[in-house]
């Protein structure tokens, strides 16, 4: 067993975590109060190469991998969850389905471009009355004389509506299988589709700066050819997707809340109270190593699942074990973060208190934690 | 045309530093090494003058080094630089100023160069006299202390940054120049660089492949001491901050500080 990086994943992690500590989190709290899209950090995170980090480089990629991925949005979401999740959503949920599902025509034009983060996408699953039970697709599209007409709602769209969108990938019901259920396609549709419009960005608790719009789609038209991958493998598409998608937001807790640690553990040698530093008392001392405990150990398990894709294994039970456990254990550090700082994390100044709003979303994107608990039971036989 | 950049190897800029009692050495293992910060000054301003001269310039790493250390080098290469070269010998440890600069020298012959840029100083031993010493040592014109660099035909004009202000110099090349923090705040390496970096090639150089042997310092080191204990802070408590305020710029104009 080896736990070391390769030289290639420590120097990314690093200029990850310097990139993170120089360019992000100077800017961390006034994006949260302005709720201020960071085009600035998407575009130098997009000439040093993040969005193209796990693809090869005759898309646009830099030939990474899935590892030296998740340790760059770990580190970038130490600093700030609103710039990592623009990161992680472009690349799992946007770029991600064309790589993995498009024809090499389709990689040309709508995946160099993402990987070379010049443009955005969003990936559109979830709607207002169906996000866990996502099979449950009312947005329909039919096929009329060469083209997708589409109808519909989408909910909650990552990086849907910025000025550099391209465009959204949807699943949309294509027809009725020969088993009575509902045939789920994957179809693109570019932004400037007729009848596909966007909402304004949702006012949201936390990941503020980062871009989430409302779809609709009336009559909206797409030519045939913007079918991604095979009729009717829609469904199974998205849960390929999502399974990836889940190292990433492992990956995104964990930051976060290696983050929070950082800022308790500072402020609580230089917080004064009894004529003692506060990290002289051992309920705080207590709470400190309660939380990186719980750190490593979803660090861990978040890396194992990144270690079993790049080696090609089935990755998903570990994926979902991490996303799920990374979420819970990032609810729990940012809680006694705050509660280190005392009346300070309360107020909006404090990093802590950004955080502690950023966090909850962790254990509801992506699968809710009891939708994670579903597939893991279904996985262990029950 | 090629340009030569030297870089040292320190250790971590934040690490705990101990000198080993008998050899009078930093102690060097135990701790992560990195590139001394004011050479990846003088890499950024070699990455900017080969963005300007296009292809056919390549800039080359000389470092004095151990060769374990030597894939501490892989991220000046993932900046931009196009290959390095390590000058490793244990008859090298221990140089000093004269001894350095001679072997550098001597490594520089044998790579072949237009123009040497070295960082201004090293986090380490400060003596900052290495590339003053080199340049003499080749008999090439030394620029130091320079904010700002250009290649104009076959010479290199500089501003040397001064006490009051800057000179503009310039001189035929090759010569060597030392850069000022002025240069450019050091590019990050970008994700292809990373990856590209691994592909570059690291060649090793012994003593005896520059033809330099059985040299020794020149100066030793007496003894060492630790910094003095820094004295006790004096604490400033004031009803409110325009009285603490007001303390604080009396205490420093009493010492003519401001
Ligand atoms: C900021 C943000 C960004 C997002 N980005 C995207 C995006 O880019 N693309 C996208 O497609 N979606 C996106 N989402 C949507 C997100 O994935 C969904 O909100 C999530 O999957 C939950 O779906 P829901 O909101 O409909 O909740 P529901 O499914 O209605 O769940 C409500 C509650 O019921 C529980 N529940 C549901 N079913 C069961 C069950 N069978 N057993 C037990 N409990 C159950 C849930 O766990 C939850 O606690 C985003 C959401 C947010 C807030």
């Amino acid at each position: 067993m080896d736990f070391d990086l390769t030289p290639e994943q420590r120097a990314i992690q690093q200029l990850a975590r310097e990139f993170a500590e120089g360019e992000v989190r100077p800017k961390a709290e006034e994006m949260d109060r302005e709720e201020r899209f960071p085009y600035d950090l998407t575009a130098k995170m997009a000439e040093l190469g993040f969005f193209g980090l796990p693809f090869p480089e005759e898309y646009g990629g830099v030939g990474g991998d899935t590892t030296s991925y998740a340790l760059a949005v770990m580190e970038i979401a130490r600093a700030d969850a609103s710039t990592a999740i623009t990161l992680a959503a472009a690349v799992s949920l946007g770029a991600m389905p064309f790589y993995l599902f498009g024809t090499k025509a389709q990689k040309e034009r709508y995946l160099v471009p993402l990987a070379q983060g010049k443009q955005l996408w969003g990936f559109g699953l979830t709607e207002p009355e169906a996000g866990s039970d996502a099979a449950n697709c009312k947005t329909r599209a039919r096929l009329e004389s060469g083209s997708w007409v589409i109808n519909g709602t989408k909910a909650f769209i990552t990086n849907s509506g910025t000025d550099i969108t391209g465009g959204t990938t949807i699943t949309a019901a294509t027809g009725t299988r020969s088993d009575g259920k509902i045939e789920i396609s994957n179809i693109i549709v570019p932004q400037e589709t007729p009848g596909f419009a966007r909402s304004r960005k949702y006012r949201k608790m936390g990941w503020r700066a980062s871009d989430t719009r409302e779809l609709s789609f009336a009559d909206a038209k797409v030519p045939e050819d913007h079918l991604l991958g095979v009729r009717g493998e829609g469904f199974t598409q998205f849960l390929t997707i999502l399974d990836g998608g889940r190292i990433s937001v492992a990956a995104l807790s964990v930051g976060l809340a290696l983050g929070a640690y950082d800022e308790a553990l500072k402020y609580a040698k230089e917080r004064r109270a009894f004529g003692k530093s506060i990290s002289s008392f051992q309920a705080i001392q207590f709470k400190l190593v309660d939380m990186i405990v719980q750190i490593d150990h979803a660090k861990l398990m978040m890396l194992k699942a990144a270690w079993e894709k790049d080696q090609g294994r089935d990755f998903a039970y570990n994926a979902s074990l991490a996303k799920l456990y990374a979420g819970e254990i990032s609810h729990r550090v940012v809680n006694d973060a705050v509660q280190i700082h005392g009346g300070y994390g309360f107020i909006d100044e404090y990093p802590v208190s950004r955080m502690y709003r950023d966090q909850k979303i962790n254990e509801i994107g992506e699968g809710t934690n009891e939708v994670q608990r579903m597939i893991i039971a279904r996985m262990i036989g029950i | 045309m090629r340009i030569v950049v030297t870089v040292k190897l320190v250790p971590d800029l934040n690490a705990e530093k101990r000198i080993d009692p008998t050899t009078k050495r930093l102690v060097r293992t135990g701790m992560e090494t990195v590139l001394n910060p004011y050479d990846e000054y003088a890499l950024e301003a070699a990455l900017q003058l080969k963005a300007k001269q296009g292809d056919d310039t390549t800039v080359t790493l000389l470092s004095m080094a151990s060769e374990s250390l030597k894939e501490t080098l892989r991220k000046a290469l993932a900046m931009g630089a196009d290959d390095a070269v390590v000058l490793s010998d244990d008859a090298l440890a221990g140089s000093d100023v004269a001894m350095t600069s001679a072997a550098l020298a001597q490594a520089l012959k044998k790579i072949g160069f237009d123009l040497v840029i070295c960082g201004g100083l090293a986090d380490d031993g400060s003596t900052g006299g290495v590339p003053g010493a080199i340049a003499e040592h080749l008999g090439l014109p030394g620029l130091t202390n320079a904010r700002h660099l250009e290649i104009v035909g076959g010479t290199i004009k500089a501003q040397r940054e001064t006490d009051s202000g800057y000179q503009a110099v310039t001189c035929p090349l090759p010569a060597l120049v030392s850069v000022t923090m002025a240069v450019g705040e050091p590019r990050y390496a970008s994700l292809k660089g990373i990856m590209g970096a691994k592909k570059k090639t690291i060649a090793t150089l012994s003593g005896s492949d520059i033809g330099f042997e059985n040299r020794a310092p020149k100066t030793e080191l007496l003894s060492f001491a630790p910094p003095p204990a820094r004295t006790k802070a004096r604490i400033v408590e004031a009803s409110d901050g325009a009285t603490g305020a007001r303390a604080i710029f009396d205490f420093l104009r009493e010492r003519k500080l401001v």
